[in-house]
């Protein structure tokens, strides 16, 4: 349990997410920070994130009231730490994840990774970060470019990084992937939807990241495939001593991987902790919600039916 | 008040109460076997499952009942549904579409495909009442639409009703598909994958709904789907499919607590996140889900299978455990055992 809180100067006391363990000992951080001197900073730091997008005008007089997307999010994740964020559509998660990866921009407040603000710096600014975070996204077919070989999508990050793709090393990633090296002739097309998934894994691990950030990377496959890949992402994470971002609608499968989650709801954080604690004693009542509607084989079969996962149990 | 008692019968087959008997069902694509010598029955307020994952014929399966095949893919065998007097299997489109929506109906994954986005919602629940003249006019049809719209749990039914698709969010898109559904007291309501694209407490509710709706009618219901846990929560028999065939059945208690054939069991495992072994990692079932066509003769699960042996280059015959329960399976788990998963909240790490 590394994670120290900032609690934003702006936060209100009775709005404040539940933060367990935490909150004693939480150092409070001075108004938004320059470049912290830490030593070891953490892999990502997120303080008071907000971000509001703009609708279309409905009215000549008035512009419409923006779509607050985040509203108001902070969190820390340690060096190898394996950190969850669960949530339904809508909450929030993919614009955090989007902000995290330098993808897009907060409205207002600031996002570190490995202590280098990513404040206000544009793309080409943000080159840095390519080597050190990477992206496994939820549809293999959709993230992985048809026409491109696999060898191609392997050594892209490479590539495009100005290192030159070396055969070696795209044979070496596939086998890490549990992929056979003679994989790379091949286009993706001609893989499952789990070694598609692999692939991708394959690709986010070409630049040697330290932080790798996974948006339900499992979501689209089937159940024995999901078990292998969970597995992979789980023995990739030992072996290489990744920090890891895990974003998930599914609580359970949270659970499995994480050591500590958030769980977002309308844009905000509304409750964190270790995953053990959130899941057998939520405090928040929508976290309660959740886990309540989660049906599970060992729920149903002492009895839980569906008219039970509607209702909110407390423990 | 059962729908299906109203209704003539079938020519005389099978049980009073049967309101859908499966009999050798194949679906075939040119040479290639995708869905084989699939049978079962279904009676009346009796919930189903069919499981399986991606690529296991599921799907096939209910489209062949609904005798909505895609194009070049044919259906042979039989399906009798109480209350039709011919059979599904080869029956001609006109006589499909007087079926359709009447004795059965289906709810599919993706609402919005399933709803015409230019058509206001009330509409098309009523529609589907018209089209089969189960109420005698249009003011009565959209009445019928919004009482049934309040039924599903829709806010403001009256409004909503004027609402077109794109209005609404995609829980209450699949409401409407099961308003739609349930319209004419079908005797038999299909779901294929009806909450796979909602969230967990969307889906909570949906779920919750379904069974009402089916529970209300005493329906009969085939379940599809590939979570293994909607399935425990939502029906009382449950049939596993891998590479065509129904491999194993029964209650859902027995098949998920002491699985006989060797590929359930290894779903079973797979599935659950709780039981990891001291790397902590999860039990997988090697290698993955063939295509079409690529499963092995014999045993089509046999290429993944730690106990296959020469035995199973033959077809394992069906082994009955009981009424409508039963396995393919020359190596099955023992009945004694103890599944590999465990029923108990106990997290094993």
């Amino acid at each position: 349990m590394t994670g120290s809180v900032p609690q934003g100067p702006g936060s209100d006391a009775d709005t404040d997410p539940v933060m367990r363990g935490v909150a004693a000992t939480a150092p409070a951080y001075p108004a938004p920070a320059g470049i912290p001197v830490s030593p070891d900073p953490a892999a990502i730091s997120v303080r008071n994130v907000t971000r509001d997008y703009r609708r279309p005008r409905t009215s000549v007089l008035r512009a419409s009231e923006p779509v607050r997307a985040l509203r108001g999010v902070s969190f820390e994740v340690a060096q190898g730490e394996r950190f969850g964020i669960v949530g339904e559509s809508g909450c929030g998660k993919s614009t955090l994840l989007r902000i995290i990866s330098g993808l897009d921009h907060a409205t207002t407040g600031s996002v570190h990774i490995e202590g280098t603000d990513l404040t206000g710096r544009r793309d080409r600014q943000l080159r840095f970060l390519r080597t050190r975070l990477q992206l496994v996204f939820q549809d293999p077919m959709s993230s992985l470019d048809p026409r491109m070989r696999v060898h191609d999508i392997v050594a892209e990050p490479l590539v495009a990084q100005g290192r030159g793709p070396s055969r070696e090393r795209v044979g070496e990633l596939l086998e890490a992937v549990g992929l056979q090296a003679a994989a790379a002739d091949r286009y993706p097309h001609q893989f499952s939807g789990g070694q598609r998934q692999r692939i991708s894994i394959a690709r986010a691990l070409a630049p040697r990241p330290n932080i790798l950030v996974a948006d339900e990377p499992v979501s689209a496959l089937d159940v024995s495939v999901r078990a292998q890949v969970l597995n992979l992402i789980a023995d990739l994470v030992d072996e290489l001593d990744l920090t890891l971002v895990f974003v998930s609608h599914d609580l359970s499968v949270v659970r499995h991987v994480c050591d500590r989650v958030a769980v977002m709801h309308e844009g905000e954080i509304v409750e964190m902790g270790p995953v053990a604690d959130v899941y057998d004693d939520p405090q928040h009542p929508y976290t309660r919600q959740l886990i309540a509607a989660i049906p599970t084989l060992s729920k149903a079969l002492s009895g839980t039916t569906a008219a039970d996962l509607t209702r909110e149990t407390s423990p | 008040m059962s729908a299906a008692g109203t209704r003539a019968r079938g020519r005389g087959r099978g049980d009073a109460g049967d309101v859908l008997v499966v009999q050798g069902l194949d679906v075939t694509v040119r040479e290639q076997m995708l869905v084989e010598d699939v049978t079962f029955t279904v009676r009346s307020g009796e919930r189903v499952g069919l499981i399986g994952e991606s690529g296991s014929g599921k799907s096939l399966t209910a489209l062949a009942l609904m005798g909505l095949l895609p194009e070049g893919l044919t259906a042979t065998g039989s399906v009798r549904v109480d209350g039709v007097r011919h059979d599904l299997v080869g029956a001609d489109e006109r006589a499909m579409s007087r079926v359709r929506g009447r004795d059965i109906a289906m709810v599919f994954q993706e609402p919005m495909t399933a709803l015409n986005p230019t058509m206001r919602v009330g509409d098309q629940v009523a529609e589907a009442m018209l089209i089969h003249r189960t109420r005698p006019n249009r003011k009565a049809a959209h009445s019928a639409a919004v009482e049934l719209l309040e039924q599903v749990g829709l806010p403001d039914p009256p409004d909503t009703a004027r609402a077109y698709p794109h209005q609404l969010s995609g829980g209450q898109r699949q409401r409407v598909v099961l308003a739609l559904a349930l319209a004419n007291d079908p005797a038999l309501l299909v779901c294929d994958e009806p909450t796979t694209a909602l969230d967990v407490t969307v889906q909570a509710f949906v779920l919750d709904l379904i069974v009402q709706g089916v529970l209300d009618r005493r329906a009969a219901m085939v379940f599809i789907t590939h979570d293994l846990a909607v399935v425990a929560t939502v029906c009382e028999r449950v049939m596993v499919m891998y590479g065509g065939r129904i491999v194993e059945a029964g209650p859902v208690q027995a098949v998920f607590t002491r699985p006989r054939h060797r590929y359930t069991q290894g779903l079973l495992g797979a599935s659950d996140l709780a039981v990891v072994d001291d790397r902590g990692r999860l039990a997988t079932i090697p290698g993955s889900v063939p295509a079409a066509g690529r499963f092995p003769a014999g045993c089509v699960f046999r290429n993944r299978c730690a106990h296959a042996t020469a035995l199973c280059e033959t077809r394992p015959p069906w082994t009955a455990t009981g009424n409508d329960a039963g396995f393919a399976c020359h190596h099955p788990a023992d009945a004694a055992d103890a599944a590999p998963t465990s029923a108990s909240e106990g997290r094993q790490r």
